[in-house]
């Protein structure tokens, strides 16, 4: 078991099995086609991403360095949040993208009984030391604890 | 975050709840970056990223219907990115089936909601407003609150204006409070270099694709890129900007740049050259064989990679007038080299609406027509989010569609061989 340290963009806490990528996570390429055609999984459908592409993102804790794209991309997290398909958090190794940290605060600002805590700036050892199936905690001020 | 009184006042809701969670969400969206403050909106239009009413999006309307029962719309008129549909373009009956009653059943309801929220006319549907036919281009220096990372892109390093990479959504809410937090692209330090970029080609470099391998490497960084000068000059005319168009559209899909450099060509490196390079900037040289690399690594999607194609896309970002008129005289001469009087792939030119009109107004729309291209102000992304044309046999020289979709990326040249019959086809 390990502890990380990270900052709090938004709050939460949560025990989720860790889905994780090293490379950029495309939020409309990933989620888009399995939020409009109803993939009970979530799985990830971007082509690019060898790493995330067709395993199931809902209720995982989402490990990534940051997220690329589509501007479309806040507003993609925001409607999986609102739909209740979304992954159980976000965990950043590095500093949140303006994407990213859109749809964490609008989903937090506007949608009501969904909670998807969002951590970023945990650390590069945090992405090589977590891997996929892993059980990940997010703890309150940003502590995150993987095992 | 330090707020003006005023600011304050609209947080602590005395200008109504949701004006107050419309502030609380830009504040907390600054507060993520460390701003300090924010700052006023000075272009003179807004520019959104959602266009479409797709039925997944529905929390979405419901979101802009919960502003505009609250009478918070924004002041500020507004261009948006294209339409998802068009009857011009090829599709199946079943396809047709499925976007209209199946995908797209909220647009007209969206596009009521857009024009009460303040689009500035029915034809402002295109990711490139800001082509003079649109009329959406913002002044050097200007702070946007605008989404849409091609025009983002474009509208930062073309223009020099000032955008960070905003998401749906914040876009319209940055517009509505009239301000935006002061953080990234906004900021001088923010616009700095930590890439240069060496273009040593043998030959003008694919803008797709040199856009490509720069936005895979750097991501979201700003890269300073020197030698491209010497294959678009040093004047940004109307064929170095549609370059430079493409350019950025696939750096910003590919990777997340928001702004790049071009030495001697784009404002700011003009204006500042190489002190825009930051202490410590790591370096990218590029030559025949890195882009080679580039797209022999692609994935290809097709579920028979040797399938015929069923469908050419060009224009996603969408072409300019210029691009529209050379596409017409190469696919003209290439189908006359071939012996052949019609296209061989059904092809689909797509550029805003305003665009086309200007273009149906030249000599060169008959002549287009003439070959069997199709014309539209569609966008080709959405068009193909679909299951159904995950198995359809796509070809474009866009890179951005191709990051999206399954849709197979070729230069423009082998795609103008594949769609005229040439020997490569």
């Amino acid at each position: 078991m390990k502890l990380f340290q990270g900052r709090v963009i938004t709050p939460g806490e949560v025990t989720a099995e860790a889905v994780v990528t090293t490379q950029g996570f495309n939020t409309l390429a990933s989620l888009q086609m399995a939020l409009q055609f109803g993939d009970k999984e979530v799985k990830c459908g971007d082509q690019n991403n060898p790493e995330l592409h067709g395993k199931p993102l809902i209720g995982r804790a989402l490990c990534l360095p940051q997220t690329i794209g589509s501007t479309t991309g806040g507003l993609v997290l925001y409607c999986a949040c609102a739909m209740k398909k979304n992954p159980a958090c976000l965990l950043f190794s590095g500093p949140i993208d303006s994407l990213a940290a859109a749809g964490a605060v609008l989903a937090d600002v506007w949608v009501d009984g969904v909670s998807m805590p969002v951590v970023d700036s945990l650390g590069e050892e945090f992405l090589s030391y977590v891997k996929d199936g892993m059980k990940v905690t997010v703890r309150d001020g940003g502590i995150v604890e993987v095992e | 975050m330090i707020l003006t009184k005023e600011q304050q006042a609209i947080l602590d809701g005395e200008k109504g709840e949701v004006l107050a969670k419309v502030m609380k969400t830009m504040v907390m969206y600054g507060d993520a970056f460390g701003a300090e403050k924010l700052v006023p909106i000075t272009s003179k239009y807004n520019h959104l990223v959602t266009s479409f009413g797709l039925k997944v999006m529905s929390p979405v309307y419901d979101l802009m219907q919960t502003l505009l029962d609250a009478g918070v719309a924004s002041g500020q008129k507004f261009s948006v990115d294209p339409r998802p549909l068009d009857k011009n373009v090829p599709a199946s009956f079943l396809q047709n089936f499925v976007f209209n009653k199946f995908m797209y059943t909220k647009q007209d309801f969206y596009e009521k909601q857009l024009a009460e929220l303040g689009l500035l006319d029915e034809n402002a549907f295109s990711c490139t407003c800001y082509m003079d036919e649109m009329g959406n281009k913002p002044e050097k220096g200007e702070v946007l609150s605008w989404a849409e990372s091609s025009a983002v892109v474009y509208a930062n390093s073309v223009l020099g204006a000032r955008c960070n990479r905003n998401s749906g959504i914040i876009d319209i809410m940055g517009s509505i409070v009239g301000y935006v937090p002061y953080f990234g692209l906004l900021t001088d330090e923010g616009r700095r270099t930590t890439w240069i970029v060496r273009v040593n080609t043998t030959k003008k470099p694919e803008a797709q694709l040199l856009g490509s391998a720069i936005g895979m490497q750097v991501m979201e960084d700003v890269p300073y890129v020197v030698g491209l000068d010497k294959w678009l000059g040093t004047e940004l005319d109307d064929a170095a900007c549609s370059y430079l168009k493409d350019f950025g559209a696939a750096t910003a899909s590919n990777g997340a740049v928001g702004l790049y450099h071009i030495a001697n060509l784009t404002p700011e490196a003009v204006e500042l050259g190489e002190s825009l390079i930051a202490e410590g900037a790591r370096e990218y040289v590029i030559d025949d064989a890195e882009l080679e690399r580039v797209q022999r690594e692609y994935p290809v999607m097709w579920k028979n990679p040797d399938a015929t194609p069923k469908l050419c896309f060009v224009g996603c970002p969408h072409l300019s007038l210029e691009q529209l008129k050379d596409w017409t005289d190469k696919i003209e001469a290439s189908l006359a080299a071939n012996g052949k009087k019609k296209v061989t792939v059904p092809t689909v030119l797509t550029a805003a609406p305003k665009v086309l009109e200007a273009f149906r107004a030249t000599e060169y729309a008959t002549r287009l027509t003439a070959t069997g291209v199709v014309t539209s102000y569609i966008c080709p992304l959405m068009y193909m989010n679909n299951p159904l044309c995950k198995k359809m046999p796509v070809i474009t020289s866009s890179n951005k569609l191709r990051t999206y979709t399954s849709a197979r990326y070729y230069t423009d040249a082998e795609i103008l061989s594949a769609i005229t019959g040439g020997k490569n086809a």
